[in-house]
């Protein structure tokens, strides 16, 4: 592609021909604000905020989406300039709900920034203010459009990362507001629950249901036994809930701090992510050996299977009857675990802590209480995770690293890697090579199906058969395959599935960052790469080789897929209406 | 702000406007540049109104999910989520009209139906639109019901006009 010069504030630069503005002020070291823009999803110069001046132009552009051309001069810091953002955001700031006090988003709210930034008077504009309406009818999430700037990065990310597309923009100019088709409660749409557009989301407009006062009260309960158990990605993406670095592994603290809350017992997901390995390990080399449908698909993301009900209710065979990691696990807890303590299960209490918003939804799920009681009580989010953190006085970044407790808290390479995309499916073909060949496979690293890539496919040589999977991320990427399954144009065996592009370390309950840092910084992939870095130097890194398990097998299951497997660990699925 | 109104009226479209339907939306997706906007146009041509009924058959026709189709249909004031009444009583709003007084009259009107403006009753029999100037300023206030015309209005005329319409089959 050609190149083109351009001076921006009298800096040259040479980009590519089409480089936005924005983009070349970035290369030139220099930052425009910027507020609706979201790298690869949502340019659409709506916004106003990252508006220049262009040496001959009449107007302002907005730099997010004019491109430079040959000799372009850019000014982005003149009076001019500033003065019209200042009005922009104080116009928005007119129409806004400034509870700031008490918003989640206080001191992560990029309208705020923006306020501080610019210099703005909060109160430069009174007037009337545009109807509000709050739709807290998920379990899930609550939207709340009076704090909504209208940016649309929601409506981007559920429509061009997730093919989901249930929320829009209705009615037109001062009317204008984020909901439904027909004004319709979330919750009897086919929105799948991942959460993408809270993480996405700017302001305190769209936030998980928050259950933090709950968890709380069941501590404070002297009759109930608490479980808390961390999902695997949740330790790579706490810490930057305390100021450490994108990618620290803050496992120990977290584990310390779980403690120190008051827990009875720090137990960790991974357990059940090992757990889902023997079973669906165990399913898939039925399904191959016996004729059963393939390609059998994972289950552990529960938005993705919430959109396969919705959207491919033809194909739900094709979904391993195993339910999640967060699942299993607690259904082991109200069961085995519950008659080592010799308890009513009704009195334990299990609190998964989750990079996700849809685990809220599948824990009240029906096919999801083995023991008769829900498999698990709460399922909150990392951000709820770092508020009760703060709430109780714990000084997070001062404390030990400590290990979790036996024998719930012990865990194998494979679970931990669930929390990245391909992990599930390196996991699996861990134990599966295993168990078809009886010996280890030549390596542990299957090195092709990692990285954020959103397709991914490899062919593994398994004890003589020629095992083709995929490895997808990100719903819009799902539905490009599950098209093709559909046709019968998919030959793989094995299908892995993320709603959350990247996996879970990129989860909507994952922790919040700006869009400046998302546009700049690739941060699933350095959550990532500090849970492969963990795998590697562990010693145990297949499912099969968890002595927590080899015991609960021996004492309790029997075998995988045994029929106190099936009925403790195993789910189904229902059609749901497309829209 | 103005919320959107939904209809409470049952749709009661027919095979023969759904076939009509189907044969547009081909056509459209056939054509260089297949729009929403023209589907819903197409459609309320067809229909009257633009029911959720008519625009899943939009969505799922031409590929887009639902709430786009409804955001088109809100964004523009020239498509209707409501069918006309049986009985479409319609109020000019234009200047003239309102300066003698048609603001009451839509007033009295919504209140001897019960119904606010551009709503239709739960039975489909009326409808109340307040509308841009429609031609004789001359009969200012003026009232229309279907093709009927009612001028120099007074509030006090508006109980009698709504009864005789009542007693109407």
């Amino acid at each position: 592609m050609a190149l083109v010069n351009v001076k921006i504030n009298n800096i040259p630069v040479q980009v590519e021909e089409g480089t936005t503005i924005l983009e070349a002020a970035r290369i030139a070291g220099i930052k425009i604000p910027t507020l609706c823009y979201l790298k690869d999803v949502n340019a659409i110069g709506a916004c106003r905020v990252c508006v220049c001046e262009i040496k001959g132009a009449r107007s302002l552009v907005a730099a997010c989406v004019y491109p430079v051309n040959e000799g372009m001069e850019v000014f982005t810091n003149t009076k001019k300039v500033r003065d019209s953002r200042k009005a922009t955001v104080e116009l928005l700031l007119s129409n806004h709900n400034k509870d700031c006090l008490s918003c989640v988003r206080n001191n992560n709210c990029e309208l705020q920034k923006l306020s501080l930034d610019l210099g703005c008077d909060s109160h430069k504009y009174e007037g009337v203010k545009s109807h509000s309406h709050i739709d807290g009818s998920t379990p899930y999430l609550i939207r709340d459009n009076s704090k909504c700037v209208l940016c649309r990065r929601c409506v981007a990310v559920c429509k061009e990362y997730q093919s989901v597309a249930v929320i829009g923009a209705n009615g037109r100019g001062f009317d204008t507001h984020i909901a439904c088709a027909f004004e319709k409660p979330l919750m009897q749409t086919s929105c799948v629950g991942c959460g993408q557009c809270i993480v996405a989301c700017p302001v305190g407009a769209l936030t998980e249901v928050d259950q933090t006062e709950e968890i709380l009260k069941a501590i404070a309960d002297p009759k109930k036994r608490v479980i808390a158990a961390p999902a695997p990605s949740v330790r790579v993406g706490l810490g930057e809930e305390f100021g450490f670095p994108i990618g620290t592994n803050v496992e120990g603290k977290m584990v310390a701090a779980l403690r120190r809350m008051g827990f009875d017992d720090v137990f960790d997901v991974n357990l059940g992510a090992d757990l889902t390995i023997m079973e669906e390990g165990a399913e898939f080399l039925n399904r191959l050996k016996n004729g059963g449908t393939l390609p059998m698909i994972t289950s552990c993301s529960p938005a993705w299977i919430k959109f396969c009900e919705h959207n491919f209710p033809d194909l739900l065979d094709h979904l391993s009857t195993c339910k999640s990691p967060q699942q299993m696990f607690g259904a082991i807890c109200k069961t085995y675990y519950a008659h080592k303590l010799n308890m009513d299960p009704a009195d334990i209490v299990v609190v998964s802590v989750m990079p996700c918003t849809a685990k809220k939804f599948e824990r009240g799920r029906a096919g999801q209480s083995a023991a008769g009681v829900p498999d698990i009580d709460y399922a909150i989010t990392v951000r709820e995770l770092a508020r009760l953190i703060k709430r109780v006085g714990i000084i997070f970044e001062d404390l030990p690293d400590e290990e979790f407790d036996s024998p719930l808290g012990i865990y194998t390479g494979a679970g931990l890697i669930f929390g990245a995309t391909g992990g599930v499916m390196e996991a699996a073909l861990r134990n599966v090579y295993e168990l078809a060949t009886g010996k280890e496979a030549p390596s542990l690293d299957f090195k092709e199906v990692r990285g954020t890539a959103g397709i991914k496919e490899a062919t593994y040589d398994v004890g003589g058969t020629q095992v083709k999977v995929c490895v997808v991320s990100g719903l819009a990427n799902a539905r490009k395959i599950m098209d093709l399954v559909r046709a019968g144009k998919a030959d793989y065996h094995f299908i892995e599935v993320m709603s959350c592009p990247g996996g879970c370390v990129n989860g909507g309950g994952q922790p919040i960052r700006s869009a400046y840092e998302r546009n700049n910084i690739d941060i699933k992939a350095k959550r990532a790469k500090a849970l492969y870095d963990k795998d590697s130097q562990m010693k145990l890194r297949k499912s099969l080789d968890n002595p927590a398990l080899k015991q609960i097998y021996k004492e309790f299951l029997g075998e995988p897929n045994s029929d106190i497997a099936h009925h403790v660990l195993h789910t189904h699925y229902v059609p749901r209406a497309r829209h | 702000m103005a919320e959107i109104k939904l209809t409470t009226v049952t749709f009661k479209g027919t095979a023969q406007q759904e076939a009509e339907l189907r044969k547009v939306l081909a056509e459209i997706k056939a054509s260089e540049h297949p729009s929403v906007m023209t589907a819903l146009q197409r459609a309320q041509g067809i229909y009257g109104y633009l029911p959720i009924e008519v625009q899943t058959i939009i969505a799922d026709e031409m590929g887009v999910s639902l709430e786009e189709v409804f955001g088109v249909a809100t964004f523009y004031s020239q498509f209707t989520l409501n069918p006309k009444g049986q009985y479409a009583f319609g109020v000019c709003l234009g200047t003239a009209c309102y300066v003698k007084g048609s603001g009451d009259i839509v007033a009295k009107l919504q209140e001897c139906l019960d119904l606010k403006d551009g709503e239709t009753s739960a039975d489909g029999k009326y409808s109340i639109a307040s509308t841009r100037c429609v031609g004789c300023c001359g009969l200012a206030p003026v009232m229309t019901v279907n093709d009927e015309v009612y001028g120099r209005l007074t509030v006090k005329d508006v109980p009698g006009i709504v009864a005789k319409y009542r007693a109407m089959q």
